[in-house]
């Protein structure tokens, strides 16, 4: 106990983001441990924006999108399906628990359904403690 | 007044050391360490990388003889499948390695060793390298040795797709086969790398065999051991650098053994010393005793002399009348004075060159046959080459995914750590009298000792006019006492 | 200076020796260095010393090409010797650039390297519990070796560099330009990246083309491929499409697929998120479970995505 976790949200503008906004206009708390940033389509998410959130100290990354068959775009979320799949696989095989990096569908009418993502991995986060990242890169060049 | 002299760094080699020379109060030698200061851990990184792409990620070991890591590599991989690759491949990569090996003798005769012979152990820093041989022997020769090693390299580009750090060996076989185009642009250069082989030779003699100070450096300088010797050989004994069984023969002919990849762990092992960060390797079966020499010893030698000591015979004629016309000059075989090392590399030039002319008369050459599609993974393989300057084991295994779980690797050089450790000392106990502040020309001796073992990087050429600097540091209780410099 | 030769020094770091080779591989242009140049330091070639650099005054070199990466303290202290005694100090090839072949260690812990090298090996003498270490004393005299860092660094990682030159190793023609240019004077923006194209390796890439929609992804000795079409194309993961081009295309014109030496093309931070998004971009599926089915076939894709550039990349290393 003690830590707060601070995690990245990229949320898409057409259903997720709404999503979240609801979430606020009909009261419902969640951990404040997110940290939004809307963009037009979960597709728009660059691997580079997960890894950079990683490496300055995120303790998780969440990307949400429109459920399979309702992007704004068509195929959007099929495109971040794909490359989020083999970047929790990279992100493994750097040493970081899978559980910092998740994608989510959320719709824009699901704001309890956001607000129990954000809670669930906020907790499973915390229980995993802090991103040992910066600490560990500082360690190494104490050293020198 | 006991001090320390270093030299620092050792140069005209590839990869960082330094030697440090311990003076006691008259200035005679106590002692003296070769110390290697690198090491990048290649054989815990490749773990859990998938194993085909070790070959291509071990030539970075050496950029001067990367095709020996990936070859090695390469026969390592072939193991973990079972052994599958088509005899075509085997022909292709051998044709390669010989003008690999070219290239490096070349590189390492003429810019390497040539300075301390064509202009003299104690000649003026500032000349004792390739401009200075080449002010000796002519622009016109100097050109031809760029121009030889330049066709080595374009045969292997041709043959491999890539010099420096080629990706061409996979399982099955070689990524690209030889078109009949460049079989023809190969062909007259192997017919000139092989005259050119002569060339060397007779410039060897000429320069080095008819002056009797540099026999003398050659027979009767510190620069001897009594260790044994390893060299690859094939089923008649005769050298062969892509394949074969290892065999090891004592400094007076006897051989110890003689086996197969697979069982090298039953014939080397590896000692560890806190001074330095390489390794040791030595005759596993008669167990570590120091660095001793002696018919006992378990110290051993892989060079291309050791090479031609541990054969019986070359593979090839005009090859065979230079190896006997060395050792009948020597004073018969095995030879133990290391500095014919670098006429041994001459002889090796040649059956190169007579070995690439077999293979561009192979009709067989230009095949389709290069590769094949394993069909199963065996999990295990060891890969024995000659490097140009040793024997090279890469071990390796895999899971059932293909996917390396270890690697163990014996680089060329490495074999000659002890060798070399001890003949500096030698050499350095020699040539450092009490009471005589030792010259450069002294310390450029000792350095010869190292250099005649041809480092993994032998490419130095050029010789830029430069200064060989040199600083001696005298200490005493912890403070300079005085320098010497030579501008 | 009119009439001044170039003083020069050419240096490596953990290095293989291939970029010297690569020098040399310039051929006859050798002997016109040899004429414009003093080349006060090459351990290689030359028989400078440490303290021959010591002794020279600050920015008396005009250039040093420092290739290798900074895996120890002697790299990291010769490298800050020589920014002090150069005008112009050139991260020369891969490893000086991102890290390099070398920077694969950064996976492996400085404890994991040792005790496989000396400990726990089926060569090791039997018994064996010595490690090297940075200081020994044997009968009163003092012995010491480097501190053999946690971690690779690239050389801008330790100082600053004014050029980089890409490569494993630099193509000799692209070395050529590059004394050339710089002897010349014709110094382009600092930092920039000198010695290759703009453009990316699969731009200059022969093969044909068309679309990339793949099914199943091949190890490259699992499929006899046709060697005119995109490797990519036929499931091969090829780099081609995030490296910097220059190289002239020597690997997939092998018959190989590209791993990225000459690091990522222009503006591009991280050249294995680069992969990431193309491998991603040609899965032919939308279903999670037959996504995972064809990443299957792409093994230990951090190696692929960062074979030469992992200490140049966001995360750098591997955390435990």
């Amino acid at each position: 106990m003690g830590f707060e976790p601070r995690i990245v949200g990229f949320l898409c503008n057409w259903c997720s983001y709404t999503g979240a906004d609801l979430a606020g206009t009909s009261r419902i708390p969640y951990s404040p441990s997110i940290r939004v940033i809307r963009v037009m389509c979960s597709a728009r998410v660059d691997p580079t924006f997960v890894l950079r959130c990683l490496s300055e100290g995120a303790d998780g990354v969440l990307v949400c999108g429109c459920h399979p068959g309702d992007c704004h775009y068509s195929e959007g979320n099929y495109k971040a399906l794909r490359r989020m799949a083999l970047l929790k696989r990279l992100v493994r095989d750097f040493g970081i628990e899978e559980e910092r990096v998740r994608l989510e569908w959320v719709s824009a009418s699901e704001g309890k359904r956001f607000a129990d993502v954000v809670d669930d991995m906020t907790r499973k986060i915390r229980d995993l403690g802090p991103s040992k990242v910066r600490a560990v890169l500082a360690a190494d060049r104490a050293e020198r | 007044m006991a001090r320390t002299i270093t030299i620092d760094p050792i140069t005209r080699l590839e990869g960082h050391g330094k030697i440090e020379i311990f003076l006691d109060d008259a200035g005679g030698v106590e002692d003296c360490y070769f110390q290697i200061p690198e090491l990048r851990g290649f054989e815990r990184f490749v773990v859990g990388r998938p194993i085909e792409e070790l070959p291509r990620i071990v030539t970075r070991i050496c950029g001067v003889c990367p095709a020996s890591h990936h070859m090695a590599g390469a026969k390592a991989v072939d193991g973990c499948f079972g052994g599958q690759v088509t005899p075509l491949a085997v022909k292709l990569r051998d044709m390669y390695y010989q003008a690999h090996f070219i290239h490096s003798h070349i590189a390492h005769f003429y810019a390497l060793a040539a300075p301390d012979f064509v202009c003299g152990p104690d000649a003026d820093p500032s000349v004792r390298n390739i401009l200075g041989v080449v002010a000796k022997v002519g622009l016109e020769i100097g050109g031809e040795v760029i121009r030889a090693r330049s066709k080595a390299q374009r045969i292997q580009q041709l043959l491999g797709g890539k010099t420096t750090h080629l990706v061409w060996c996979l399982p099955g076989g070689v990524s690209k086969g030889l078109k009949k185009e460049e079989l023809d642009e190969i062909r007259p250069l192997c017919d000139q790398l092989f005259e050119f082989a002569q060339f060397s030779l007779g410039l060897f003699k000429k320069v080095i065999l008819e002056n009797a100070q540099y026999v003398d450096l050659i027979l009767k300088g510190p620069y001897t051991l009594d260790v044994q010797n390893m060299g690859l050989v094939d089923e008649n004994n005769a050298p062969n650098f892509y394949d074969g069984a290892v065999r090891v023969v004592d400094f007076e002919g006897r051989e110890l053994y003689r086996y197969q990849p697979a069982e090298y762990m039953d014939f080397v092992a590896e000692h560890v010393e806190t001074w330095t960060y390489l390794k040791f390797p030595y005759l596993k079966k008669r167990g570590w005793k120091g660095f001793v020499e002696g018919i006992d010893s378990s110290i051993y030698c892989a060079t291309p002399l050791s090479r031609l000591n541990v054969a019986d015979r070359m593979a090839t004629p005009r090859a065979q009348e230079a190896f006997e016309e060395m050792f009948s000059t020597l004073g018969g075989k095995p030879c133990k004075a290391l500095m014919a090392q670098h006429w041994a590399r001459l002889v090796e030039m040649v059956q190169n060159a007579e070995t690439l002319q077999k293979y561009c008369a192979d009709p067989g050459i230009t095949g389709a046959e290069f590769r094949i599609i394993p069909d199963r993974i065996t999990g295990e393989g060891v890969g024995i080459v000659e490097a140009m300057r040793g024997t090279l084991t890469h071990h390796y295994t895999c899971d059932e995914k293909g996917i390396c779980t270890s690697a163990n690797l014996i680089v060329g050089t490495t074999n000659n750590n002890a060798p070399i450790h001890m003949v500096t000392k030698k050499a350095a106990r020699s040539l450092i009298r009490p009471g005589v502040e030792p010259t450069s020309g002294i310390l450029n001796r000792i350095e010869m000792a190292f250099r005649a073992f041809d480092p993994c990087f032998s490419c130095a050429t050029h010789s830029l006019p430069g200064q060989m600097p040199l600083e001696v540091r005298i200490h005493k209780g912890g403070e300079v006492r005085w320098i010497f410099k030579r501008p | 200076m009119a009439g001044k030769k170039l003083q020069i020094a050419l240096y490596w770091g953990a290095a293989c020796g291939g970029c010297d080779v690569a020098v040399l591989d310039t051929d006859e242009f050798i002997l016109e260095v040899a004429a414009l140049a003093d080349i006060r330091l090459w351990p290689i070639a030359t028989d400078g010393k440490y303290a021959d650099v010591e002794a020279m005054a600050d920015g008396e070199l005009d250039l040093t090409l420092f290739n290798g990466a900074v895996r120890n303290s002697e790299n990291e202290h010769i490298a800050k010797l020589l920014r002090r005694k150069s005008k112009l100090l050139v991260a020369f090839g891969s490893c000086a650039h991102m890290g390099g072949i070398p920077g694969l260690a950064n996976q492996v812990t400085r404890e994991e390297i040792f005790e496989r090298a000396y400990l726990n090996n089926p060569s090791i003498e039997a018994g064996n519990h010595t490690i090297p270490l940075p200081r020994t004393n044997v009968n009163g005299w003092e012995l010491a070796i480097p501190q053999f860092y946690q971690r690779v660094y690239k050389l801008d990682d330790v100082v600053e560099v004014d050029y980089y030159v890409p490569g494993c190793p630099p193509a000799p023609d692209q070395v050529k330009k590059v004394i050339q240019a710089i002897a010349g004077g014709a110094l382009p923006p600092k930092g920039s990246v000198v010695g290759a194209s703009e453009r990316t390796v699969c731009d200059d890439c022969a093969r044909t083309k068309k679309e990339k929609r793949v099914k199943r992804f091949y190890r490259p000795w699992e499929i006899i491929q046709d060697p005119e079409l995109c490797l990519l194309e036929q499931g091969i993961l090829c780099s081609g499409s995030v490296t910097r081009s220059g190289c002239g295309v020597r690997c997939p014109n092998s018959g190989m697929p590209c791993r990225g030496c000459y690091g990522p093309g222009p503006n591009v931070r991280d050249q294995g998120a680069k992969l990431l998004s193309a491998a991603a971009s040609i899965v032919d599926s939308k279903d999670p479970e037959e996504i995972d089915r064809i990443l299957d076939g792409i093994p230990d894709f951090m190696n692929y995505a960062y074979r030469f550039g992992l200490p140049a990349s966001l995360l750098q290393r591997r955390f435990r």
